[in-house]
């Protein structure tokens, strides 16, 4: 059988320190929301101060400066599971900060978030305890400075697709492609149009087009949008045949690096009791298995 | 400068868990063999290095000089600190040239307590210790300014641990794996294993460690350099106090068969290969070093022990064998040995 016992060792109350002129000038400004440094012989600032210059053990001058309150942080170290002794209860950094104004570096705790938030002149600043006593903890910690904020925008509007789309619409409600015929150039353009944009003049013959079409070219897109079934997805001009320009719609029922320029493809529809006036009537266009056409 | 050798070392068989052992018992076989080793029963010099904060009370170093016999009084010595740093007292006293031999030993459980809690304890009680900064972190962030190499790190580790699997006095780790961090950049495995033992030495002056062994492990260069304790105030990627401590103790006057490095993280090998300008050539801890047994405050000690052990045993000529103290390597101590 094994004999143990817990020990304690504790001294309550804590141990009581002087400080001295130069660790409790520093401590008193912190009270005051304040950091400073001491300079050296050479000129150089120590934050936070020491008694000596570490360079040459000799006495600093009596010179403080304050420095900060804002830093750079130098390196990092993070803290995925803090312990009972650390100063944040969440993951946090401890880095090294030079202050603006300071020659060496402040070690302290930088409250950021996630580990990807720090980077090497991450820019800093300290949150102070609202009751300070004159203690290095009187900083809680750093946090970041603000470089950037989120700003969302919302506007709603009631708009109308106007007298061409509204045909166009309406055909593709009941399963067809209108498009319409120049009478000066005989282009046919699909969506339905009201003017040819080559002419300038007004167009009125429609014509009803087929939903198989040619792929001319296409895009394979990683971001994901609303509108696409997942990513990645393909968006692709289609020339319908018997049309002058394609239109841009979804390309799908196909891995996405299988899709080329002059592939044959056709219009998959919804089940025909949940047509509205829409573009959503097709789902995408999907491959024919017809061989590919010479563009 | 007087002759000073190494002429016998010995450590326990280390532990990483708490045994049972107090601090006598756990000195104890390892002082009866370099005693059987040189024949010694009274040195006439005895210093010995431990932390009080690592078994909780004070003195206890005093206790743990019931495993020498003190009666009559002996001429002792403690430093609190790595026993590499009682080596370094014992051989100035030798110096002074009224005694010949000395007796040093380590020792340190780091089982009973949290280290990384109680080294805090060593740091400046006003900037740094008030945080509750710990061993680890400040660790990590010496490693993150040194922007240490992962694929570099895990092979220091695969090779240390490998090297201790094959040294019956150090503990017996897997290969490093995992991708968790304890405190990022470092993993669990980039940190020396809580580790409880104990190591003695002896030195012996000029003709009597001729006397003493076939092949005295000569001292002919020790120094220690240190650094500001404030990290903040130091280039943490370097050691400017090993590579200042290496030239003192000459270690640049020629080869290195073997350098024995008290590295208890693993990047901290990086820094101090880098700082000691060690040759290409030279087998760094192929005892497997901290990473492979971390005797807390005996460590150090050890690592001179086991470059001693080399030349002893006749299988190199020049070693080298530092030890550090204080957090990131602020202390340094090198020492180097010729057959
Ligand atoms: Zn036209």
């Amino acid at each position: 059988m094994t004999l143990e016992a817990r020990h304690v060792l504790e001294f309550p109350g804590g141990y009581t320190r002087t400080t001295g002129p130069v660790i409790g000038r520093f401590l008193t400004e912190l009270r005051d929301g304040r950091v400073v440094g001491v300079r050296t012989a050479a000129g150089r600032t120590l934050v936070p101060p020491l008694e000596y210059d570490p360079d040459t053990g000799d006495a600093v001058t009596g010179d403080f400066v304050e420095v900060g309150p804002v830093g750079t942080v130098e390196s990092w170290s993070w803290v995925h599971t803090p312990r009972r002794s650390h100063p944040l209860d969440r993951p946090f950094a401890w880095a090294l900060i030079r202050l603006d104004g300071a020659d060496t570096s402040l070690v302290h705790a930088v409250d950021a978030g996630d580990v990807r938030a720090m980077r090497p002149g991450l820019r800093v600043r300290p949150r102070w305890r609202a009751e300070r006593t004159g203690h290095i903890t009187d900083i809680e910690s750093f946090v970041p400075e603000v470089t950037k904020i989120v700003s969302p925008v919302r506007v709603e509007y009631v708009v109308k697709p106007g007298l061409a789309l509204t045909r166009f619409l309406k055909g593709i409600g009941e399963g067809v492609f209108v498009g319409s015929r120049c009478g000066s150039c005989h282009k046919v353009y699909v969506p339905y149009r009201l003017s040819c944009p080559e002419c300038g003049i007004a167009v009125t013959e429609e014509v009803e087009l087929p939903d198989t079409g040619t792929v001319t070219t296409f895009a394979i897109n990683n971001l994901p949008d609303p509108r696409a079934p997942e990513v990645p997805f393909v968006s692709a001009y289609i020339l319908l045949d018997g049309s002058d320009v394609p239109m841009i719609a979804l390309v799908g029922g196909v891995p996405a690096h299988e899709v080329r320029q002059g592939m044959r493809v056709r219009a998959v529809w919804i089940p025909r009791e949940e047509w509205t006036p829409s573009m959503e009537n097709i789902r995408w266009f999907a491959p024919t298995g017809e061989p590919d056409v010479e563009l | 400068m007087r002759e000073v050798a190494v002429v016998a070392f010995a450590q326990t068989r280390h532990s990483a868990t708490d045994e049972g052992r107090c601090d006598p018992e756990l000195i104890l076989p390892p002082l009866e063999e370099v005693r059987e080793k040189t024949g010694l029963r009274t040195f006439g010099f005895t210093c010995s290095g431990s932390c009080d904060y690592l078994a909780g009370a004070p003195f206890s170093f005093v206790s743990a000089l019931d495993a020498l016999g003190a009666w009559p009084p002996i001429s002792e010595s403690h430093v609190e600190m790595d026993a590499a740093w009682a080596l370094y007292e014992a051989w100035v006293r030798l110096q002074h040239g009224d005694v010949d031999s000395a007796l040093v030993y380590g020792f340190g459980k780091s089982s009973p307590g949290d280290l990384r809690e109680i080294m805090t304890l060593q740091l400046d009680p006003y900037y740094l210790a008030p945080l509750g900064l710990d061993q680890v972190s400040s660790a990590a962030l010496q490693a993150s300014a040194a922007g240490a190499d992962r694929a570099e790190l895990d092979e220091i580790v695969r090779r240390s641990r490998a090297a201790g699997r094959a040294n019956p006095y150090a503990l017996d780790l897997p290969d490093p794996q995992g991708d968790a961090y304890e405190v990022e950049p470092l993993r669990p495995y980039d940190i020396a294993p809580i580790t409880d033992g104990a190591a003695a030495v002896v030195l012996a002056a000029g003709d009597l460690a001729r006397e003493l062994c076939e092949n005295p492990a000569w001292i002919t260069g020790i120094a220690h350099r240190i650094e500001p304790h404030y990290l903040g105030m130091r280039d943490l990627a370097r050691s400017t106090s090993a590579a200042e401590a290496a030239r003192a103790a000459g270690v640049d006057k020629g080869h290195v068969d073997v350098a024995e490095l008290h590295a208890q993280f693993s990047h901290e090998e990086l820094i101090l290969r880098r700082a000691l300008e060690l040759p290409g050539n030279t087998a760094v801890n192929p005892s497997g070093g901290p990473l492979a047994a971390n005797p807390v405050m005996a460590t150090g000690l050890i690592r001179i022990g086991e470059a001693a052990r080399r030349i002893l045993d006749g299988a190199a000529s020049r070693t080298l064998g530092h030890a550090s103290s204080g957090p990131c390597l602020q202390h340094n101590l090198v020492t180097v040995m010729e057959a």
